[in-house]
């Protein structure tokens, strides 16, 4: 069952989509958010998934990134070396989406191990498509429920990269997207400050005190001088959201 | 002369249990393709009855096939991208291995899926390593010794090189043979070709033999002289699936989760459903 901030953050991140032509999608939440988007505003949204369905157009949610529905209803179908060589590294997505166990100040992505790399703790899937998804679209939307065990001071592992250590990291390092523009949690939004590149809290949503979003991080978190609060759900966007899951059902 | 390590091959029809029988060995570097779709689950299920040991195994999503050849003990280390349930949450036996060493350990090769797939393309091209935009300033790049910088000769840019990867055994499941043994995939064909083309022996598990192949839209056709061996395995794939044969079962997706989790539900279901099922698929 999903929660109201569930609801919250898919319709957070399905509006952060408006403009965008076409977007790299992963499993789970931001497929959600993706999906949504082309049942509202953004019925041209060309959706690609990483198993080389290029404009699928699913009418329910999808378990896996591999769904028949995905390939079936899609523009194209092409193999996996294609999808990443010819489409998501040369920078021909607009946007790209992803989730992680974890996240520290400058935005920076881990989804592979809590604890040591040797030994971990737990053992987190992996990188799988999403550092490169980080590395080449050219803006980058995070979504990730916020505690302290996610906003962390220092990352046990950087699966994938945000802004590294700061101004000018992308550049060094090669990376030509933008890089993270938001991230979006269950209790508001946070945008990178474009001089220090540092997650700002922008927005939070309804019901949600800033004070509760600093105790969920794990860094003394900034906070923009006018903190926005994101526009509750529309009955058109909440009727979206139930089709879709109820038509993905088992 | 240049000996080359693909020749002498016949894509020959043969039963399942023979063919894994004969290409994979204890030890062998064996890579299982199917990117969520044609997932080879009945040939993993044979290399699991027929007990093989030590392999390294290959695959860019080890899914519950993985997680079930690496839970009865097959693997001793494992070469991937991502390593999950999709949608569903974790792999229980790959993790309890990797957390815990049960059945034994388990050693890691970890890349991103650009990076193992453009391991693959070489491996298949004949070339010593691929090249990619990737990994830069993450940490793979630390712990993963088959990642490193190359300057690009032309213009001096840093781009990422991989070795290339030839496993000695290449296994994918396809919809269709000939009687020849040229095969036909559609849908997601995810990186199964290059699997086939990297490897010095292949095997290719296919729903269902016909006269004549009639190319479909989107079809990835493989010629028999390429692969090893075919072995026709009716439902091979579940419980992922074939298109146009059957669909995803994301039930036992989703069932897998409680029955991975605990060792010893594990083991009793392997034993009724994998080990006492043997020639189900041949």
């Amino acid at each position: 069952m999903s929660t109201p901030l569930e609801d919250m953050m898919a319709v957070t991140a399905a509006r952060a989509l408006k403009g965008a032509k076409n977007c790299f999608v992963g499993i789970g939440a931001p497929s959600t958010a993706a999906n949504l988007a082309r049942a509202t505003h953004s019925p041209e949204l060309v959706l690609i998934y990483e198993s080389g369905c290029i404009g699928a157009k699913p009418t329910r949610l999808p378990l896996s990134i591999g769904d028949g529905e995905l390939a079936e209803t899609a523009d194209a179908v092409v193999s996996v070396p294609e999808i990443f060589a010819y489409w998501l590294q040369p920078g021909r997505i607009d946007l790209g989406f992803l989730g992680a166990a974890q996240i520290d100040r400058f935005a920076n992505l881990n989804s592979t191990v809590i604890g040591p790399y040797d030994q971990p703790a737990t053992r987190l899937p992996g990188a799988g498509g999403a550092p490169e998804i980080a590395a080449a679209c050219r803006r980058v939307l995070v979504m990730i429920r916020q505690s302290r065990r996610s906003f962390v001071a220092g990352l046990d592992f950087r699966t994938s990269v945000g802004f590294g250590d700061g101004p000018g990291d992308r550049r060094r390092l090669g990376l030509r997207g933008g890089g993270p523009e938001m991230v979006i949690t269950d209790l508001g939004v946070l945008r990178p400050d474009p001089e220090t590149c540092e997650l700002v809290l922008t927005d939070v949503h309804p019901g949600v005190r800033v004070d509760e979003v600093r105790q969920s991080t794990g860094w003394p978190l900034r906070v923009a001088p006018d903190v926005g609060m994101t526009g509750p759900p529309t009955e058109v966007e909440l009727a979206a959201l139930r089709r879709l899951r109820e038509a993905g059902k088992v | 002369m240049f000996e080359s390590p693909f020749t002498s091959r016949s894509g020959r029809i043969v039963p399942l249990a023979e063919a894994v029988q004969a290409l994979v060995r204890d030890g062998d570097i064996v890579a299982l393709e199917g990117f969520t779709h044609l997932i080879p689950f009945a040939a993993g299920h044979e290399i699991i009855r027929q007990g093989r040991r030590r392999l390294t195994l290959v695959r860019l999503t080890p899914d519950l096939i993985f997680d079930q050849m690496i839970g009865m003990g097959c693997a001793e280390r494992l070469v991937f991208s991502w390593g999950g349930n999709p949608g569903v949450g974790s792999l229980h036996r790959f993790r309890d291995a990797i957390e815990n060493s049960w059945p034994q350990p388990l050693e890691i090769e970890e890349h991103t899926h650009a990076g193992l797939t453009a391991r693959y393309v070489a491996g298949a091209s004949g070339l010593p390593f691929g090249v990619l935009r990737g990994y830069s300033g993450t940490s793979l790049e630390r712990v993963t010794a088959t990642v490193a910088t190359l300057a690009c000769p032309f213009t001096g840019e840093q781009v990422a090189a991989v070795p290339a990867l030839n496993p000695d055994v290449g296994i994918v499941h396809a919809q269709q043979a000939d009687r020849e043994g040229n095969v036909q995939l559609w849908g997601i064909t995810g990186v199964q070709k290059e699997t086939v083309l990297a490897s010095a022996r292949s095997l290719v598990t296919v729903e269902e033999v016909v006269e004549r192949l009639e190319l479909r839209p989107g079809g990835v056709i493989i010629p028999s002289w390429v692969i090893t061996a075919v072995a026709h395995a009716p439902g091979g794939a579940r419980p992922s699936y074939a298109a146009g044969f059957y669909s995803r079962d994301n039930g036992f997706y989703e069932a897998w989760d409680a029955v991975s989790r605990d060792r010893e539900r594990f083991v009793g279901w392997m034993q009724e459903n994998v080990m006492d099922a043997g020639g189900a698929a041949r």
